[in-house]
């Protein structure tokens, strides 16, 4: 509170605009920094104690909920993406055993067909040997007879040439036995 | 503040103290009780930023937090952690009070390292009454908590009997320093570091060094940057230090 007033310069602690020694310990400025210092203290406290911190501590409760929040809310999707996961699953594993079914299915029924057109084919395959072969005994049946002709003919023939008398009897059981033989 | 070194007839002049000259703002009358100085606009100031910071920056309230958001929460959390952690569960009451010290100081600390600025926190006056009256709270609320088992914090308990009285000395009489070294710490390590920087400003004067000057300017200044934010720290953790032994007095 206390200075004397001299001159240009207020205080014994500054002379011709310098500080004489340590201006902290100038006792001249004391009340008056202590006076303002108190004045700013109980500024700021009061700022803070009711409105900074009251603030600040209510947005990070707040942000703590919301996190806690958002962390069950996830937990609560993964647990549902792991159920989806599972019905993906199987379903694909239904899928797969039904497109086994159908395959197997499927294959069943062009076996069946297969057979079915083989046994046709086997059939008329045979059908058709028969009767070549049939044909084939006949044509060998007329051959030999035509040969029996011949080598009868023939026979006779020779025995005519030679100068006897062919018995036709004779001739044709001739014949029969070689062919025969 | 306004005289740097002037090499006036080829002598070098340091004021390095003239920086922390108090004078009114208005005219050139003597410093009263009531006078606005440069300590009322440099404390002013203060206010503002901490306002700007602390209720302008958290106005949004938003659950993701901008920049200043975060710096408010970030120094919310610092101090409210610190007072927990070192001061204990029930000191939490104190919060305010103590988050009311670390904001003045660190913000009156930062604004000193601004240029042409007065740093208040340099002033014993200043340090001398944040000091006092954590000293003074730390004793009230000792005796208001644990009565005269207060006193047991003088009385080390767990030393042999003949030491005690020795002991109880000396803890009386380091609990006695304790403001006027809680002070003398916070204002003595601005004040060094801006009359250093000071005094570097001064061999600016001279061309040869002048380089060299500014490099240790450079360095001093971001020294002192690191010392404003310890020294808001030490002062304030160390509130929370004796805190604590005011709450639980016992050793």
């Amino acid at each position: 509170m206390a200075t004397e007033t001299t001159g240009a310069t207020a205080s014994t602690c500054v002379v011709d605009g310098s500080a004489v020694g340590m201006p902290q310990l100038c006792f001249d400025w004391w009340p008056n920094q202590i006076f303002w210092l108190t004045v700013t203290l109980v500024v700021i406290f009061f700022v803070l104690s009711r409105i900074a911190l009251p603030r600040i501590a209510a947005v990070l409760a707040e942000r703590k909920g919301t996190i806690t929040n958002d962390l069950a809310a996830a937990e609560d999707l993964k647990a549902k993406a792991v159920e989806a996961e599972e019905a993906y699953n199987k379903a694909l594993a239904d899928a797969r055993a039904q497109a086994q079914e159908i395959i197997a299915e499927a294959k069943a029924e062009i076996q069946a067909d297969l057979d079915d057109a083989t046994a046709k084919a086997d059939a008329e395959i045979a059908a058709k040997l028969a009767e070549s072969e049939k044909k084939i005994a006949e044509i060998r049946e007329s051959a030999m007879d035509s040969v029996k002709e011949v080598a009868k003919d023939t026979a006779k023939e020779l025995v005519a040439a030679m100068g006897g008398k062919a018995d036709g009897r004779t001739v044709t059981s001739a014949v029969n036995a070689r062919m025969k033989g | 503040m306004a005289t740097e070194a002037q090499g006036e007839e080829g002598g070098l002049v340091f004021h390095p103290m003239d920086q922390f000259i108090v004078k009114p703002l208005f005219g050139d009358g003597p410093v009263g009780l009531f006078t606005i100085t440069n300590v009322t606009l440099w404390m002013a100031i203060t206010v503002v930023a901490v306002i700007a910071l602390m209720v302008l920056g958290t106005s949004g309230r938003a659950t993701i937090p901008g920049r200043m958001q975060s710096i408010g929460e970030l120094a919310y959390g610092f101090i409210y952690k610190m007072v927990e952690d070192v001061a204990g569960k029930d000191a939490v009451a104190f919060f305010p009070y103590i988050m009311t010290l670390f904001m003045f100081i660190v913000f009156a600390n930062f604004l000193g390292l601004v240029p042409m600025s007065f740093t208040t926190t340099s002033h014993f006056a200043v340090t001398v009454l944040l000091a006092l009256l954590v000293f003074v709270t730390v004793t009230v609320v000792g005796f208001v908590k644990n009565g005269a088992a207060f006193l047991g914090l003088f009385w080390v308990s767990s030393a042999p009997l003949a030491l005690r009285p020795v002991l109880a000395v000396i803890e009386i009489i380091s609990y006695f320093v304790r403001p006027v070294s809680h002070s003398i710490r916070l204002a003595g390590n601005l004040m060094a570091g801006h009359a250093v920087i000071k005094v570097f400003a001064g061999f600016a004067a001279i061309a040869a060094v002048s380089p060299l000057s500014v490099v240790a300017i450079t360095a001093m200044y971001g020294l002192e940057v690191l010392v404003s934010f310890i020294q808001a720290y030490v002062f304030t953790i160390l509130t929370c230090v004796y805190l604590k032994d005011a709450l639980h007095p016992s050793h």
